[in-house]
């Protein structure tokens, strides 16, 4: 006999996918159930500098955030409505001094905590005092399996040797280890090597995870762009080490969706499944979503309630299940299954985040970014417009040894 | 590789099992049913699977377990044990157990 476990999703691969069975009986698009997990973006500071940054162009400054009690009665309003587990983000979550008491009240309001972190900020004793105050699992971001590649990525000195560090602080700890691998042209040459080292960290799970071109990663996108054929080498890769490392490693691996015939089931679909909350309160669809101009985000210091905002606001309703949808989306049959992909991704790419995310080959300007990708991963130019709140930096030629 | 190979239980009779800390069997008030909160993962657990888990405490014995099902349920104890093994050891594998360890260091 073995128990049914239905799996009610994968929250890694897919940030966001949270929900199926959970919410089986009726259509989650129509009955706009409450995410199961929320992601918590409660700073934008962050001393790495990486180029594919996901948070977005214009960060909020640090006097914008919400402070420590607003954060302690958002953690209180998701679990009364229904939300189960919260990912502490950022920027770097733990360049918030009140880390340690944010994760207890989720603890405290029975939420089941996430650390997302570049662990660089991090003392043996903090990441104890996490801990304690009960903190369920822990991902560190690796930008490479050595700190020559990896320190030039995120622009900041020693900061691999640091990450290694705390990971094995983690796993001393008993906690739970998520490596998370973002990977790009720069250092898919790594995957192999990225994977031991997952390994030997006793990490549970490795997300391999291809940029996805928006905001910062966009501006960077001829830096970072890989070749088709390393993106076949690295599935090759991810391929066989799922089968080696059965039940030592568990890994979860996301393609770079220019080279995908099919897009990617954003975010799980718009206002569907994940929510998340910028530093300064704001209820977005994703964390790209203030890319796309022209939406009104609410934030939780408004006067209504976080379910008010995520069942009735303008900004979730906007690309809600499929009424919204033009042609080719609107008549295909995989319209339920992807919901037309990245409404980011068709705004940055067609100017229109109703249109088809054009990573769909049924999208009329497929052909034109598949051949773009081809030829910035050719033109092999490797320089980096690092992320900061100056709008960014251009790497110094001194700098980039690729 | 040592301390991988310590994750991964071998269930038996003597077992006590116990979920590690970073899964949590959970009533989710809001959706009425009975959900298991891991890394990045959520999973609704079926009635026997949960009543299972509740009797994984780290002190109970799989032995005690199976005897307190079979008296419970008034079946026959050879083909409940088989059943309850059988269940700890997938949701070990899954990584939802482990073994309560004497404190030897």
């Amino acid at each position: 006999m073995s128990p049914t476990l239905t799996d009610a999703g994968v929250a890694a691969s897919d940030p966001s996918d949270g929900l199926a069975v959970l919410e089986q009986r009726g259509s989650t698009a129509e009955t706009f159930g409450i995410p199961l997990a929320v992601l918590a973006e409660v700073t934008h500071r962050c001393p790495l500098q990486c180029p594919y940054c996901s948070n977005p162009v214009e960060l909020e400054r640090g006097g914008s955030e919400l402070t420590t009690e607003e954060w302690k009665k958002v953690l209180t309003e998701l679990a009364e409505i229904g939300v189960l587990q919260i990912h502490f983000s950022g920027g770097e979550p733990t360049a918030r001094k009140d880390l340690v008491e944010l994760v207890q009240h989720a603890s405290d309001v029975g939420l089941y905590s996430n650390l997302i972190t570049s662990a660089v900020l991090l003392t043996k004793e903090r990441l104890g005092a996490l801990a304690d105050a009960g903190l369920c699992h822990v991902q560190i971001s690796f930008q490479g399996n050595e700190p020559v590649v990896a320190d030039r990525v995120a622009g900041l000195k020693n900061a691999h040797q640091k990450k290694i560090e705390v990971a094995r602080w983690t796993r001393e700890l008993d906690l739970p280890l998520t490596v998370n691998a973002v990977m790009h042209r720069q250092n898919l040459h790594q995957l192999s090597d990225i994977i031991q080292m997952a390994v030997d960290l006793d990490a549970d799970r490795l997300e391999v995870a291809n940029v996805q071109y928006y905001g910062w990663a966009l501006k960077n996108r001829a830096a970072l762009m890989p070749t088709m054929a390393q993106i076949e080498e690295a599935s090759r890769i991810v391929e066989e080490a799922e089968v080696q490392l059965k039940g030592i490693l568990a890994i979860d691996y996301v393609v770079p969706d220019y080279y995908a015939l099919r897009p990617k089931k954003c975010m799980g679909g718009w206002g569907r499944q994940f929510f998340n909350i910028s530093p300064a309160g704001k209820i977005l669809p994703c964390h790209a979503a203030e890319t796309i101009t022209g939406l009104e985000f609410l934030s939780v210091r408004s006067n209504h309630s976080i379910a008010w905002i995520w069942q009735n606001s303008e900004a979730f309703n906007r690309y809600r299940g499929t009424g919204w949808m033009k042609e080719p989306c609107k008549s295909c049959e995989f319209r339920e299954i992807d919901f037309g992909g990245c409404r980011c991704q068709a705004f940055a790419l067609t100017g229109d985040a109703g249109n088809t995310d054009p990573a769909c080959t049924l999208s009329p300007a497929h052909e034109e970014i598949f051949k773009q990708a081809e030829r910035e991963a050719a033109a092999d130019n490797n320089r980096f417009l690092y992320r900061n709140f100056a709008g960014g930096t251009l790497e110094t030629e001194g700098e980039h040894g690729a | 590789m040592a301390a991988l190979r310590s994750r991964n239980i071998s269930v038996s009779e003597t077992s006590r099992p116990i979920l590690p800390r970073h899964a949590k069997l959970k009533f989710d008030e809001t959706r009425q049913r009975w959900v298991i909160l891991a890394p990045e993962r959520v999973l609704a657990p079926d009635d026997i699977a949960v009543e299972v888990l509740q009797l994984c405490d780290g002190v109970r014995s799989v032995e005690q377990m199976i005897d307190r099902l079979a008296e419970k349920y008034a079946a026959d104890r050879g083909a409940i044990g088989t059943d309850v093994i059988a269940m700890l050891q997938d949701l070990a594998d899954k990584g939802f157990l482990t073994e309560a360890r004497e404190k030897t260091s």
